[in-house]
């Protein structure tokens, strides 16, 4: 083959060519698809709740047989911090626990939604954590942590979480954010995760999951020093 | 004939521009890697430096210092090759060189204040003035804002002296290039309470900068330092600009799915994400076999080894931390289990080394070789020990690092999140681990023969080719 008659498919114009279309087919593909998931992802479709339906009930994470991995279910009415809430009431409450996050830069030793740093435990279902203790000490029992966490014995490795000066309403409207947080259809992440009990305190058997981890927490658990 | 001596004379306005952008490059590096260490050693010993520079401020500054120093690196490449490429002196230098100056004084104040103030009360104000508190982006927005400018300014110097010289191939991949770059950062800069859609629009910032738009960044600067080093068609090396360009964006667009796995986003982002975040690795393989049979088609004769060492050991770093550490856990089957664990440092430390330090650092040193007055540095360089041995030890402690980082990571996924399954008590079981902290402790020997490195090639950008007294080589174009 002649110099001058170069293969087609080792041009330059050939690739030039073909990197402009599979860049502007792939960004067309992609555009479609954001426009799709945007709408999956605002606050009060089925996999991202609305604040308030979030704040306003117990929030389970229970194994799917179907999707074969535990989705959250929104349970009966179980207002945080005994309070039922509108949905501009919650929003702005959640609004403020992000901003807290952000402001304290929690996602430098933390991960949500499996983002962030791996110095500290994952918060997505933080609010579900059985080393809160139990369902009716939990909200105080967080709020109080987030406040002055730096005398509390967190673990064994030595690590604590600094004092970040966050105020009362800072930690309410954080725990607001995580547990509607942990209401978000995350497709099964974590996975073999083990909730606190929140079964209503009445003489029912005890749930399996929570039982081993009542022992060990001890010295997990914050709340447990 | 050659003027020995450190010289500007030759260089033109972009390039002494460059040099500008270099210096601050290498110290933000220098910064990275102290940080990294601090934060390092607060997994070995959690009380160092606790409620002073907790790991969170470290972390930050370690990770930023890199993003900053790669751009600051990138930009500064761009600005060596301008006038060359476009064969015109860059249009409005002194914008240019006014707009450096305002860059480098924000990045200043952001370091300052993240070191000083560290954090704010949960209010918009601290995300305005303090920091913004997500991954990466985490300088406050009045500092976003400047970014944009400064980039929007820098566009207008490349495409203006592109459009008043001539568009080579590579100006013209350039130019699209930071286009996207620049639109993309916008996606970042805007708040909600909506954690899901904060990082559904994040990850459009990080992964199609990171796996996108830099990756055909450096694509251009390799196909620059190709010809550059070594004489190498330009023909062949812009015909292999595109293939890439088309493999990279074809496979990395779509390939933003593989972090819409477990975010909120839907499910079919599993399929999408998983198939095209696997191909991600082909173009990465397509820049091994350019670099290298170029390299062995000169049969390795360069003008400037150092750089050209690097270039090879960007090809490499590339495609084994980008592309092999990547894949290995991008499938959804086991992102599950390693999603938020030290596998993702593990890569993120390769990646971010094999794919963009390298190609800075050969960019550095080609500049270097004109600052010096167009040196000799091709083979039997007096004092060429330096720069291996600093290549070597760079290296040595990247491996290091990313191996035990790996361990641990197996280990956290293995016991924290398949066994235990993620739970507070989960994760500490894990963290607590012999296996774990084995990691950790490697890891940070690994740092400090990094830093060691790090101190060796600074040494040597101080003083490469001074006592060198042969002009450069000159390589025979194709």
């Amino acid at each position: 083959m002649s110099q001058t008659q170069a293969l087609w498919w080792a041009s330059e114009s050939f690739w030039r060519k073909t990197a402009i279309w599979v860049t502007a087919g792939s960004f067309v593909v992609l555009i479609f698809l954001t426009f799709d998931t945007v709408k999956q992802i605002t606050a009060g479709s089925k996999r991202v709740p609305a604040y308030a339906n979030a704040l306003n009930h117990r929030i389970d994470y229970v194994f799917d047989a179907k999707r074969n991995f535990q989705v959250p279910v929104i349970g009966p009415e179980e207002p945080l911090f005994g309070k039922m809430l509108t949905e501009t009431e919650a929003e702005a409450l959640v609004s403020h626990g992000k901003l807290t996050t952000q402001a304290k830069n929690c996602m430098d030793c933390h991960t949500l939604l499996g983002n962030g740093a791996y110095f500290a435990p994952d918060l997505t279902k933080s609010w579900l954590d059985p080393a809160w203790g139990s369902k009716e000490t939990r909200e105080q029992t967080m709020v109080e942590f987030l406040m002055n966490p730096t005398d509390k014995l967190h673990n064994a490795s030595g690590r604590r979480m600094p004092n970040l000066k966050i105020t009362e309403a800072e930690a309410r409207a954080t725990v607001a954010f995580l547990k509607w947080m942990s209401s978000i259809d995350t497709n099964g992440f974590p996975s073999n995760f083990k909730p606190i009990d929140q079964a209503d305190a009445a003489p029912a058997p005890v749930a399996e999951p929570a039982a081993p981890a009542a022992a060990p927490a001890a010295d997990a658990a914050p709340a447990q020093q | 004939m050659a003027a020995i001596g450190i010289s500007t004379a030759t260089m033109n306005g972009g390039q002494k521009l460059a040099m500008k952008y270099f210096t601050v490059a290498i110290a933000l590096f220098g910064a990275q890697v102290l940080f990294g260490l601090l934060a390092g050693l607060q997994y070995l010993y959690p009380d160092f430096l606790y409620g002073i520079l907790d790991f969170s401020i470290n972390r930050m500054l370690h990770i930023n210092a890199m993003v900053v120093w790669l751009l600051f690196g990138f930009i500064g490449s761009v600005y060596w090759m301008l006038e060359e490429e476009a064969g015109v002196p860059v249009v409005g230098i002194g914008l240019a060189n006014l707009i450096f100056w305002i860059f480098t004084l924000a990045v200043v104040v952001v370091v300052l204040v993240f070191l000083l103030v560290q954090v704010g009360p949960g209010e918009q104000k601290s995300i305005w003035l303090i920091t913004e508190g997500r991954e990466y982006i985490e300088a406050p927005r009045w500092a976003d804002i400047g970014i944009v400018v400064c980039v929007l300014a820098f566009f207008y110097n490349v495409s203006a002296t592109f459009a008043k010289g001539k568009f080579t191939n590579i100006g013209g991949v350039l130019v699209m290039d930071l286009v996207a770059l620049a639109g993309i950062y916008l996606a970042g800069m805007y708040y909600t309470p909506n954690i899901s859609m904060d990082q559904h629009w994040w990850w459009w910032v990080i992964h199609l900068w990171v796996e996108a738009t830099w990756e055909v960044l450096v694509g251009c600067l390799m196909a620059y330092g190709l010809i550059k080093t070594m004489g190498v068609r330009r023909k062949i090396v812009e015909t292999w600009l595109y293939i890439e360009v088309a493999l990279m964006f074809g496979s990395g667009i779509l390939g933003l799915g593989h972090h819409y796995f477990w975010i909120g986003t839907p499910e079919y982002w599993f399929t999408i994400g998983g198939f095209f975040s696997a191909l991600e690795p082909i173009p990465l393989v397509a820049m091994v076999v350019h670099a290298v049979f170029d390299a062995g088609h000169h049969k390795l004769k360069s003008t400037n080894n150092p750089a050209l060492a690097w270039i090879i050991a960007q090809a490499f770093g590339n495609f084994f931390g980008a592309g092999v550490w990547g894949f290995m856990h991008t499938l959804p089957q086991i992102n599950l289990y390693t999603h938020g664990t030290q596998w993702t440092a593990s890569h993120g430390h390769l990646a971010f080394f094999g794919a963009y330090a390298t190609m800075v650092i050969a960019f550095l040193y080609i500049a270097l070789q004109k600052w010096r007055g167009d040196v000799y540095m091709s083979s039997n360089l007096v004092g060429a020990w330096k720069w291996k041995w600093a290549i070597f030890l760079l290296h040595a402690g990247m491996i290091t690092m990313v191996m035990a980082l790996l361990i641990s990571g197996y280990e956290q996924s293995q016991i924290e999140r398949a066994i235990e399954g993620s739970t507070w008590m989960g994760y500490f079981t894990a963290q607590e681990h012999r296996w774990f902290m084995q990691g950790m402790f490697w890891r940070q020997i690994g740092g400090w023969i990094f830093a060691a490195g790090f101190v060796l090639l600074a040494w040597d950008l101080l003083t490469i080719g001074k006592r060198e007294t042969r002009p450069a080589l000159q390589v025979q174009a194709e």
